[in-house]
């Protein structure tokens, strides 16, 4: 059984839906319990990292999640999910646009850095609309046994503001208004998307399967 | 590279869909969800339902129709129609809406947009804006709201950049004076409030050949196309749209 994380934000029947799609099982919780014991973990992306983050704490979720996975359960985080993976969230934070702020919530501290706002013109001072909203490809950085199958450059729905830091565990980038991270791995079976696997319609199937047979094979 | 977004719209009554001609005249042109599924094989990017009964006592079935949705469709889709508080909207969104469009109640109380913003994110409120060029002045647009029957006196152009700073996520803006013309897009509209705005703006109102998509987004700037009855009566598929906008230089998800 995959848990799709309930933190009390948002709908999340199209993530449910969309990993029995791809032949899982699947069943949304708020209940760490239930989490612990789930065979893989999804956590969607509905709401902004601070409330989102502190919904979390005090049902014990994120203590029980950062355990799986360091336990080696399977984990997708989705748009805000990817997000949590990291050590802080600048969004809905109380002084989200000072950059020293102290305020910043914490993540689930799986990988290093602060998730942030995605600047609004590229290096060469061209202007960008943000949210970054809609289909942009992925290229891949390292091979991942999520995009198995999936050729390069395919198109996923996004919709954000903020981006995640860099760094080695990246498996894809896109490119907006900067290259930012798309997909990251940590270890064999931990992995975050920028983009709404569960919205982009075969490309993002696809991608489900592929997390739904690494659940499958442990 | 970010695609620019090809976007059926359909108007929602009664659960069915159908489209005015100039906001009057209606014809039947079937099953939002079945439809909405058509356009997803067609690799439509998102799909817009705009709930044009937008009476309380109707709302249920619009309610339930996002929630079908939510259910049956694996591409993102924005409910419009007749919010008037932040607690309708989060009946909309709790149902499964990606995104809403807010219109005539926002005009109302801009503090609605805000509002929503806070509670659901930017990327979840598209702020609607209907506008119609002011006789005798080619560079300024009025708002229009209650489905384009009533005139406001506001500035398009300065009510989108209010929008905007406000939280709207997107601007969905439709030229009143194009909407059912098949002329095309209104591009000294869209250019106007896409240049003005640091969010995207969706085109739309206009379209009747294949040609108004690519000018939508060369002309007007805008970030993404929208349009009805080509679409519903099989006159283009959004395939063809894609394939004509790409021999124009557009980036598309093809």
């Amino acid at each position: 059984m995959i848990a799709v994380v309930d933190y009390h934000k948002g709908n999340l029947m199209s993530v449910e839906r969309g990993i029995e799609a791809a032949g899982g099982t699947a069943c949304i919780t708020d209940d760490a319990d239930v989490i612990a014991r789930a065979d893989g973990i999804v956590l969607p992306g509905v709401g902004a990292f601070a409330d989102a983050s502190a919904t979390m704490q005090e049902l014990g979720q994120l203590a029980v999640i950062r355990e799986r996975i360091a336990a080696g359960v399977p984990f997708l985080g989705i748009c805000l999910g990817m997000h949590l993976l990291f050590e802080e969230g600048m969004e809905g934070a109380l002084d989200e646009d000072d950059e020293e702020s102290s305020h910043n919530a914490p993540g689930l501290a799986v990988l290093p850095g602060v998730v942030a706002k995605m600047p609004k013109t590229d290096a060469a001072g061209t202007a960008y609309k943000i949210p970054h909203v809609g289909w942009n490809t992925v290229a891949f950085a390292e091979d991942s046994p999520l995009f198995d199958g999936i050729p390069e450059g395919e198109y996923f729905y996004f919709t954000h503001s903020y981006i995640a830091p860099s760094g080695p565990f990246v498996v894809g980038e896109t490119t907006h208004s900067v290259t930012f991270p798309s997909a990251v791995q940590y270890d064999d079976a931990c992995f975050g998307v920028q983009f709404h696997p569960e919205k982009s319609s075969d490309a993002g199937a696809a991608l489900l399967r592929n997390f739904v047979r690494i659940v499958e094979g442990r | 590279m970010l695609a620019k977004r090809v976007i059926p719209c359909m108007d929602v009554k009664d659960g069915r869909v159908v489209k005015g001609v100039n906001f009057v005249n209606l014809r039947d042109a079937g099953d939002p969800i079945e439809l909405a599924q058509r356009y997803d094989a067609e690799r439509a990017d998102e799909v817009v339902f705009l709930d044009i009964t937008a009476t309380s006592d109707d709302r249920a079935t619009t309610v339930e129709l996002a929630s079908h949705a939510s259910e049956q469709l694996h591409l993102p889709y924005c409910v419009g129609g007749g919010f008037r508080s932040v607690a309708d909207i989060r009946r909309m969104i709790a149902a499964g809406a990606d995104k809403v469009s807010v219109n005539s109640a926002a005009v109302a109380n801009p503090q609605l947009i805000s509002d929503a913003a806070y509670a659901f994110g930017t990327q979840a409120i598209l702020c609607a804006i209907d506008a119609k060029q002011v006789a005798g002045n080619s560079n300024k647009w009025e708002v229009y709201v209650h489905g384009g029957r009533k005139a406001t006196g506001i500035d398009a152009v300065e009510w989108a950049q209010e929008a905007a700073r406000r939280g709207a996520g997107e601007i969905l803006l439709t030229s009143m004076d194009r909407d059912g013309s098949r002329e095309g897009f209104d591009c000294a509209l869209t250019r106007a409030v896409a240049r003005t705005v640091d969010i995207p703006v969706i085109a739309s109102g206009g379209v009747g050949k294949l040609e108004h998509f690519a000018q939508g987004i060369l002309e007007g700037e805008a970030d993404a196309v929208l349009a009805a009855s080509v679409f519903h009566f099989g006159e283009f598929t959004i395939r063809q749209v894609k394939e004509h906008m790409a021999s124009c230089g557009i980036p598309v998800r093809l």
